[in-house]
């Protein structure tokens, strides 16, 4: 991959990155190259946090077909997360409850936050992005 | 830290999500179609009036003037121009925007 | 202070480049450094030279590449993203590069901020 031919893999400074997932898949692009970004963070060892609030809690999703869009599904790749180090992934509660969800309609093992844990978490981080 | 949003809270949710989630003394900075909620008699004036006691409220100026709204704008929302944005940026340690 | 600035949506379509401009001109102006500006998502289509807008408008493209000159910022297109969207070295307006996600990684690694434009 070039991306992992350019790392700079001497700087030695791990940062505390949060990416924030707001929006369902397949709408638009951004759950798809969200996730590209995340990976390339995990190969420079960074601290990567990936949140799902609101409509993100879609992403994460069991049973995601999208033959019938013609389009990736990608949704099996949060599986493989843990494969690159990524192990910190978090929901919040209050999105997971306006949309009739629970932890067990996920394809992947969460730790579900309150607001507030959720408000704590974002505040000490050094960067955060969302998609 | 900063919390930037640009998205019309009649339209969209975010400004709902980040004042949700942005801790007390926390700043959150208006930009685009959202400075429209910082302005007298919007639906979302009441949100922002409530969330400014424990947060800063910010809204940037040329966005305002750009929208007709210079003139409306809440008690208690600061307006910035680009060079408050900028020293915003600085002033907190991190940032987010609720896009 | 150093910044980084992410520009996740194309021109004229949203207010996010011309946001993201301002935010950088002045940023500059007002001492402090902005050594890379990194286009995902839509955001690579700010990199064509072949956009034309009329004569009364501004030319987004054309003003990025005024800042890289004159203020040295490396204008940095993400490879995929721009491989997806028929953006490639042919097209780059001046001052633009193509390169991988590694150099948005490493702005949020080296730099004192990084701040996200997009929709």
């Amino acid at each position: 991959m070039s991306d992992m031919d350019e790392m700079d893999e001497g700087s030695g400074i791990v940062k505390k990155f949060m990416f924030l997932n707001r929006k369902a898949p397949h709408g638009t692009v951004y759950a798809l190259e969200g996730l590209e970004v995340v990976l390339i963070t995990a190969a420079f060892d960074q601290d990567v946090s990936m949140v799902f609030t609101d409509d993100g809690v879609y992403q994460l999703m069991k049973g995601i077909d999208t033959k019938g869009i013609e389009v990736k599904d990608f949704s099996k790749t949060y599986r493989a997360l843990e494969g690159y180090d990524i192990e910190k992934l978090y929901v919040d509660q209050a999105s997971l409850d306006a949309r009739g969800l629970t932890e067990d309609d996920l394809i992947v093992d969460v730790t579900v936050l309150a607001v507030d844990e959720m408000a704590n978490l974002m505040a000490e981080q050094d960067v955060v992005i969302s998609f | 830290m900063l919390h930037i949003v640009n998205k019309s809270a009649t339209e969209r949710s975010s400004l709902e999500s980040c004042l949700r989630m942005a801790t007390q003394g926390s700043a959150v900075l208006l930009i685009e179609d959202a400075v429209c909620a910082a302005t007298n008699g919007n639906a979302a004036a009441a949100k922002i009036q409530a969330a400014a006691a424990g947060l800063k409220i910010y809204a940037l100026g040329p966005d305002l003037a750009a929208r007709g709204m210079t003139g409306r704008v809440l008690d208690g929302v600061n307006v910035v121009d680009y060079g408050g944005f900028v020293d915003l940026v600085a002033e907190h340690s991190n940032c987010q925007s609720w896009l | 202070m150093q910044f980084g600035i992410l520009v996740n949506e194309g021109p004229y379509t949203h207010q996010a480049s011309d946001s993201a401009y301002l935010f950088a001109r002045t940023a500059i102006e007002k001492g402090h450094t902005v050594p890379r500006i990194f286009f995902y998502h839509d955001g690579v289509n700010n990199s064509t030279r072949l956009a034309t807008p009329p004569q009364d408008d501004r030319n987004v493209s054309a003003r990025w590449s005024k800042l890289a000159a004159d203020h040295g910022v490396d204008l940095v297109v993400c490879v995929a993203a721009a491989q997806r969207r028929g953006i490639n070295d042919d097209v780059l307006a001046p001052g633009f590069r193509i390169s991988g996600l590694g150099q948005l990684v490493e702005m949020g690694i080296q730099y004192d901020r990084l701040v996200t434009f997009g929709d």
